[in-house]
């Protein structure tokens, strides 16, 4: 039987906890589960992904209570829950930011996992899973997106399908089989209504495993080094609850300003005109968080070839953790590594403008070499910095490094003799 | 750490802003100063009624609103009797057959929505020219730029330089990409006579008919703006809450 050390637990949990160790599950996962003390706020982004995912599926749910997923009705119907559903342009706002902070929140995630190189040795598997709810979000949003069938999805559906014609000699039959139908219509709307209702929920069950995995060897942290015992350490709660909540709250904040405030700021004006098969879009641009992508995808002239790259760029992350040679995890003692990760920063920002911007003149140029760049980022620079460049020495223990820094005034800077500036 | 977070979320936002920013060609529309600006903005009901009458006597002739009810003006500030009124003087087809089986034409009410000129989009493309009015219910938000875009295509008709081919049927508008619009001029000084005695010029009607499609666009505009205050401060206060607890949690693990 699990030990569990809840003082004044009724004997009814503790009858149940005999046969069913859940409490002391939660007891031993959420309460005394060791957290490095040094954590600094960019451990926020774990948790908030997980809040995010819940808002997502609950304003989901309350919206499918009311959406039509039908060709003929479903842009109507969205309309009629932003105008006549209590608090229905409220769900759908949350619901439509929702998705772009969700994304904002897993790729400042994802790169800090780069940056302090999470995705070492022994965290090989939880970092893959990440990048599997990667893609598992990257699917959900472009079928959400597609449900309103405004003008922008029904010609992003048409864009994104059409991708896979590329595959040689079967493509154009796999398109079929997708469309479920000669060209995107109803059966199209109606499987990706069912896909994105069930996705959430498997990416709720990959996020699981991604949790099942981080408890394994528990977080990873700024200075990149194990944790040596209970002085490198502090209970999850109530040290990281707290911290994790007043986070949520700051977040929340910005989430509500694009709610309230600005609660087409993020998306395209086209959705807002009804899908029309005969009239395509000046420019069919996907949303802000698909820009990279989509800008890789265009800046090879040949289909099936930026179809590889544009895939490519996100399988590339699976052997991210093969990829880096370097043995230190943190960027903080990596002197070339520091540098180069915000490269990798600006290049996708770059791609992400590129992506936006119609492909004429500078942009074309831009995307090329920014593409290059990507690539050449992890498939060369990776293992060959890891290789040449002389790590500075690590500190001995989490703890030492935090007593060093000055009575450890601020442990969110622990380690901080280290930081740059 | 506080202060890259931030950073980092500046840089995001900036990165956003071409997705917004659409070069055209085009001039892009003077700035106006709406009711309905910034964090506190609302309707202005005076404004949006007389949009509405530019609607009714003017833009309705070709163009639908077509996610609108009667019932939805009560919000503008005409009461319930007005709402009937104003209803009953359009006639709508009734949904359902009568006792004959015949489709029957009856005085609106407000569970109507209301009608468009045209039964259909192949009647509006025969009746102007091959385009198609588009629905004006959506319109401000449907339009990079919203209410500046609308309020420009509205005053922005002009003679066309010298050496535009401007084709037959056509007109010349500095606001439209291309500049060539099929939609000739809707508005004319005095082309409504407005009740509250408001001077009807061109940029006054333009104004009240963006107004009013703005409303029509985002009829929730207004509670979103005073659940968003409430909702802000809230959160600022938990924020602030939070932040102190976790001082005062984290002052003994050192």
């Amino acid at each position: 039987m699990a030990q569990t050390s809840l003082g004044a637990t009724s004997r009814v949990i503790r009858w149940i906890d005999h046969r069913l160790p859940f409490v002391a599950m939660l007891q031993h996962e959420l309460y005394e589960y060791p957290t490095p003390r040094n954590l600094s706020y960019w451990w926020n982004f774990g948790s908030l992904a997980g809040i995010m995912l819940v808002v997502m599926i609950v304003t989901g749910i309350f919206l499918a209570m009311q959406y039509t997923p039908h060709a003929d009705l479903a842009f109507d119907s969205v309309e009629r829950i932003m105008r006549d559903v209590d608090w229905g342009w409220m769900l759908r706002y949350a619901h439509m930011n929702g998705g772009s902070m969700f994304f904002a929140i897993v790729y400042i995630h994802m790169f800090r996992g780069l940056y302090y190189g999470s995705y070492k040795q022994p965290r090989e598997l939880l970092w893959i899973l990440g990048v599997v709810i990667l893609i598992l979000m990257i699917m959900t949003a472009f079928m959400g997106y597609v449900l309103p069938w405004g003008q922008m999805s029904y010609w992003a559906a048409t864009v994104i399908t059409n991708l896979f014609s590329a595959i040689p000699l079967i493509g154009q039959n796999i398109v079929t089989f997708l469309w479920g139908g000669f060209t995107v219509g109803n059966p199209t709307l109606n499987r990706f209504y069912a896909l994105h209702y069930l996705l959430p929920f498997i990416i709720l069950a990959v996020v699981l495993l991604h949790l099942i995995a981080l408890h394994r060897f528990g977080s990873n942290n700024p200075l990149g080094i194990d944790m040596r015992g209970p002085q490198d350490t502090l209970p999850f709660h109530p040290y990281f609850t707290i911290k994790d909540l007043f986070g949520l709250t700051v977040f929340l904040l910005i989430y509500s300003f694009f709610v309230f405030y600005a609660p087409n700021f993020l998306g395209s004006s086209d959705n807002y005109i009804p899908a029309n098969p005969m009239q395509t879009p000046n420019h069919i641009v996907p949303e802000w968080y698909l820009l990279p992508y989509y800008a890789i995808l265009r800046s090879v002239p040949n289909k099936l070839f930026g179809v590889i790259l544009a895939f490519g760029s996100i399988f590339l992350l699976f052997i991210v953790p093969w990829l880096d040679t370097s043995p230190v995890r943190s960027a903080r003692f990596r002197p070339v590594y520091k540098w180069v990760f915000w490269l990798l920063v600006i290049d996708v920002f770059a791609l992400g403008w590129v992506g936006a911007n119609p492909p004429e003149g500078l942009v074309v140029t831009v995307g090329q070499i920014a593409t290059l760049y990507y690539f050449v980022h992890f498939l060369v620079l990776f293992p060959l910095i890891g290789k040449l460049e002389r790590p500075r020495p690590l500190p001995v223990s989490i703890a030492a490094a935090v007593l060093q820094s000055g009575g450890g005034a601020r442990l969110g800077d622990a380690g901080a003799p280290m930081a740059k500036s | 750490m506080e202060r890259p977070l931030l950073a980092a979320l500046a840089l995001i936002l900036s990165a956003l802003t071409p997705l917004c920013v659409r070069a055209e060609a085009t001039p892009s529309p003077p700035r106006q100063q709406w009711s309905f600006d910034g964090i506190f903005g609302t309707y202005d009901r005076a404004g949006a009624q007389r949009g509405f009458q530019v609607y009714k006597e003017v833009c309705s002739a070709c163009h639908p609103v077509k996610h609108l009810f009667f019932r939805d003006l009560a919000d503008l500030g005409y009461s319930e009797d007005e709402v009937k009124a104003i209803a009953s003087t359009y006639q709508v087809t009734n949904e359902q057959p009568n006792d004959q089986g015949e489709m029957y034409q009856r005085p609106g009410r407000p569970s109507d929505p209301i009608p468009g000129p045209f039964p259909n989009d192949q009647a509006a493309r025969s009746a102007n020219n091959g385009a198609l009015p588009p629905d004006l219910s959506m319109i401000v938000k449907a339009r990079d730029g919203g209410p500046d875009y609308v309020y420009g295509i509205l005053i922005g008709y002009k003679d066309p330089p010298a050496g535009f081919n401007l084709l037959a049927g056509m007109n010349y508008n500095e606001y439209f990409p291309g500049h060539q619009i099929v939609m000739p001029p809707p508005l004319a000084d005095n082309a409504v006579t407005y009740a509250d005695s408001t001077s009807a010029t061109v940029p006054q009607m333009a104004h009240d008919t963006v107004t009013f499609l703005t409303w029509a666009a985002e009829p929730n505009l207004e509670p979103r703006h005073r659940t968003g205050f409430k909702v802000m401060l809230f959160l600022i206060i938990t924020a602030g809450v939070f932040y102190a607890a976790k001082r005062k949690i984290w002052a003994t693990a050192h």
